[in-house]
């Protein structure tokens, strides 16, 4: 609860130091702490490790839920909070719309990371969406249905080594109230719209503790696990997150490319929102995430179908198969951050002295100059993390294709089979490899 | 429920409350009272932004403090017009200048440095505001008085054998008459005007064409002195030589395209119009037509249709002048 508050103040600071400070992108709080501190803390740390450990704290749905549950601490006397708490349209569940949200930030990027004004509208916007949904809908419909980044923490909190279940499902089964979803004196119903005894991957599942407080049985925990348990978890696997996967394979790559890249030309486009190579910039970005990146992994699934003589629909099988790029995207994502973080870290020193470019230096670090940290390790380890992930994502692969309705259980399969769905994530690796490792 | 949750409950909400609003609303308070701010500017090439933020503001007596940085080649920082010392911007370094300024009015800051093709187009304005208001109005550029056109051609077909010298036009011992002499007829008159007048003259009748130009040097040399010349220079050096050419011949390194046509089409797609070669101020035929005026109002002015920068908002009058005089040096023999 205080470290919520704490990030909701922080948020507001980064609001108003983006708006109100220099327009100096390397010199502006809000550029430098959600860009390079936020961003590195999310994808270096926060996402490997805990899975949808900032869900648990982000501030953006805050203001809102406080408003729909009238409570800041817990529910008080059966109150009503503020809202209509009308259910979130069943056509419009999944991750699709965050796949919409995060696709539409991607395509502004290249401007909303660098201009400090920009960033402040855009997180403005958010907040605002935020409360508007939480007065509308019931629980947390903005974080599960529309934050542009919560599809894809969402995804790949599947790797985490840290997750929330149910200890004994007969439990649940038996417990006629399941105050876990409905919510009791104690505490709200699952805010992420989830069945902790039914739930099998950390997908949906924001970390929030609510079921903790609302469980009479104590019988959920967190609790640690062997790292990427989820993926070889075949329920519940849907087309709208294997697109994620390729959303967020490709726009690891795109960025590579264009913020990494030697290609002043791409740079250039990408920046002039609106310009026409800008829309021929966002085109190719579209076409590279939703069409190209995931027809030739389809090609290749259908052709590794076709090889092992399965007879699974092809859909399927592509859907399954796209877990394996969740590995490899998140490494994909972890190396283009490296390449990025450790460089520009030491821009955090003077902004946390001078927040709003105003001459303050609060801890005498305002005059401190850009130096690279790092430089010489960060290629090594962008190799190393990006290896792993391929090895990963090949050893997924092979759990995914030994699943059900596969014959690999039979004597006659031979392993190497799965050779064309290794070459489509042992080409991208390579792709990676060579943009940002040179 | 137990009446310590709801109190706890008010508690947090009062917590929310305080740093959700309270906080920025201290944050704010804070930096409208804080006046002495640090800005920050950064520099980069004309072409990816040029300064930002490109207009400042300042206070009559006040401290204007800037923390410059680079984010790509090494920049310079100066304010026109002023006796603010220029400093450089190291790429990685920050840079910090106090400015303070005594009298109100818009001044331009500029890049010393040749960071790039777009380099002059490197500029941006400090709004300073104060009490004294000065109604006096600025006085119009002489060219503007003088009635003299910029922009109408001025050349004239000229091949001469040597440089004019002051010292052999001094040595002719000749008495010109006063009207010669004044500093209005140096300031409005072109060289070549001046020489066919003292063609005219009968009691110099005896002296051949070189001898006329000679004296036409003196003449030139005596409206000028030695510290405006090594002022120009300076001046010159720094600020004219990237496009003029360090030896006044119009082929500075910004201009060396003949033997890279590609450069040259990125370059005029750079300045947005097709490339003019500077003036060679070694051509007697461009020079000897001019005027110091309407040389004066060229570096004041600029345009031309050309990438000619208007200086008139970065040196002072004197340093126009002085830059005019040290011009005249590609022409004349000003010294031994």
């Amino acid at each position: 609860m205080l470290a919520r508050v704490f990030a909701l103040a922080g948020f507001i600071l980064v609001i108003l130091s983006s708006l109100l400070g220099t327009p100096v992108g390397s010199r502006n709080f809000a550029i430098i702490i959600v860009w390079i501190a936020w961003w590195a803390s999310l994808i270096l740390i926060a996402v490997p490790l805990l899975g949808r450990g900032w869900c648990s704290i982000c501030p953006i749905p805050m203001p809102g839920e406080w408003l729909q549950n009238g409570a800041v601490l817990g529910p008080i006397n059966n109150k009503k909070g503020f809202g209509l708490n009308i259910r979130w349209p069943k056509k419009l569940r999944g991750i699709w719309l965050q796949n919409v949200s995060f696709t539409v930030l991607a395509l502004f990027s290249i401007v909303v990371l660098t201009q400090p004004h920009i960033t402040g509208l855009v997180l403005l916007g958010l907040i605002l969406v935020a409360v508007i949904v939480s007065i509308i809908f019931e629980r947390r419909a903005f974080c599960r249905y529309l934050c542009p980044v919560g599809g894809f923490i969402g995804l790949y909190s599947q790797v985490s080594p840290l997750e929330l279940r149910v200890s004994d499902t007969s439990v649940c089964a038996d417990h006629k109230d399941k105050t876990c979803y409905t919510g009791n004196q104690d505490g709200y119903g699952c805010p992420w719209g989830v069945f902790p005894g039914g739930m099998v991957k950390n997908t949906n599942c924001g970390l929030c503790f609510e079921c903790l407080r609302t469980c009479p049985h104590e019988n959920i925990a967190v609790s640690l696990r062997p790292i990427g348990s989820d993926l070889s978890q075949a329920r519940g696997r849907k087309l709208d997150e294997a697109f994620k996967a390729f959303i967020m394979l490709g726009s690891a790559v795109v960025y590579s490319l264009v913020l990494i890249g030697p290609w002043g030309v791409v740079k250039d486009a990408a920046f002039a929102v609106g310009s026409f190579p800008w829309w021929l910039y966002a085109l190719a970005f579209l076409l590279v995430v939703y069409v190209i990146l995931p027809g030739i992994f389809y090609l290749a699934v259908r052709y590794f179908n076709h090889t092992i003589a399965v007879n699974r629909e092809p859909a399927r099988s592509f859907i399954d198969y796209s877990y394996t790029l969740i590995p490899l995207g998140l490494a994909a994502w972890v190396a283009f951050s490296l390449s990025f973080v450790f460089a520009n870290f030491s821009y955090l020193w003077p902004v946390l002295s001078d927040p709003f470019g105003w001459g303050w230096n609060i801890f005498g670090t305002a005059g401190i100059a850009w130096t690279p940290y790092l430089s010489g390790l960060i290629p090594a380890a962008q190799s190393i993390v990006l290896i792993l992930g391929l090895f990963w994502s090949i050893a997924v692969i092979r759990r995914i294709s030994s699943e059900r309705n596969t014959p690999i259980l039979s004597p006659e399969f031979q392993p190497w089979r799965i050779w064309p769905l290794v070459s489509y994530s042992a080409f991208v690796t390579v792709g990676l490899l060579w943009l940002l490792v040179g | 429920m137990a009446p310590g949750r709801l109190r706890s409950e008010w508690v947090a909400r009062l917590f929310v409350l305080f740093i959700g609003l309270g906080v920025p609303m201290i944050v704010v308070l804070v930096g409208r009272i804080d006046r002495a701010r640090v800005i920050n500017v950064q520099a980069k090439m004309p072409e990816v932004g040029g300064w930002s933020p490109v207009e400042l503001s300042a206070a009559v007596g006040e401290p204007l403090d800037l923390r410059l940085v680079s984010d790509d080649v090494v920049h310079g920082f100066a304010v026109g017009k002023t006796d603010i010392q220029p400093v450089d911007l190291i790429p990685g370094q920050v840079t910090e200048v106090s400015l303070q300024f005594d009298k109100p009015g818009t001044y331009t800051f500029y890049c010393t440095k040749w960071c790039g093709p777009n380099h002059w187009r490197m500029r941006g304005t400090i709004e300073v505001t104060g009490p004294q208001f000065s109604p006096v109005a600025p006085e119009p550029p002489l060219y503007m008085s003088l009635g003299i056109d910029l922009d109408l051609p001025h050349d004239v077909h000229l091949e001469l054998d040597r440089k004019p010298s002051a010292l052999n036009g001094e040595a002719l011992d000749v008495v010109l008459p006063e009207e010669f002499r004044t500093r209005e007829y140096y300031l409005s008159n072109s060289p070549y005007d001046t020489w066919l007048a003292l063609k005219e003259l009968p009691a110099i009748s005896h002296l051949n064409d070189a001898e006329v130009w000679d004296l036409v040097a003196w003449l030139w040399a005596s409206n000028s002195n030695r510290d405006a010349l090594k002022t120009g220079e300076e001046l010159y050096r720094q600020n004219c030589a990237a496009c003029h050419g360090e030896a006044g011949d119009g082929k500075g390194v910004f201009t060396r395209v003949e033997d890279n046509d590609s450069h040259a089409e990125s370059l005029s797609k750079d300045f947005g119009h097709a490339l003019v070669a500077p003036t060679d101020f070694t051509d007697p035929s461009h020079m000897m037509g001019s005027s110091s005026t309407l040389l004066q109002g060229k570096i004041l002015r600029g345009g031309m249709g050309t990438g000619m920068p208007s200086w008139g908002q970065i040196f002072t009058e004197d340093q126009i002048w002085a830059l005019v005089d040290y011009l005249w040096t590609y022409q004349f023999q000003m010294e031994d």
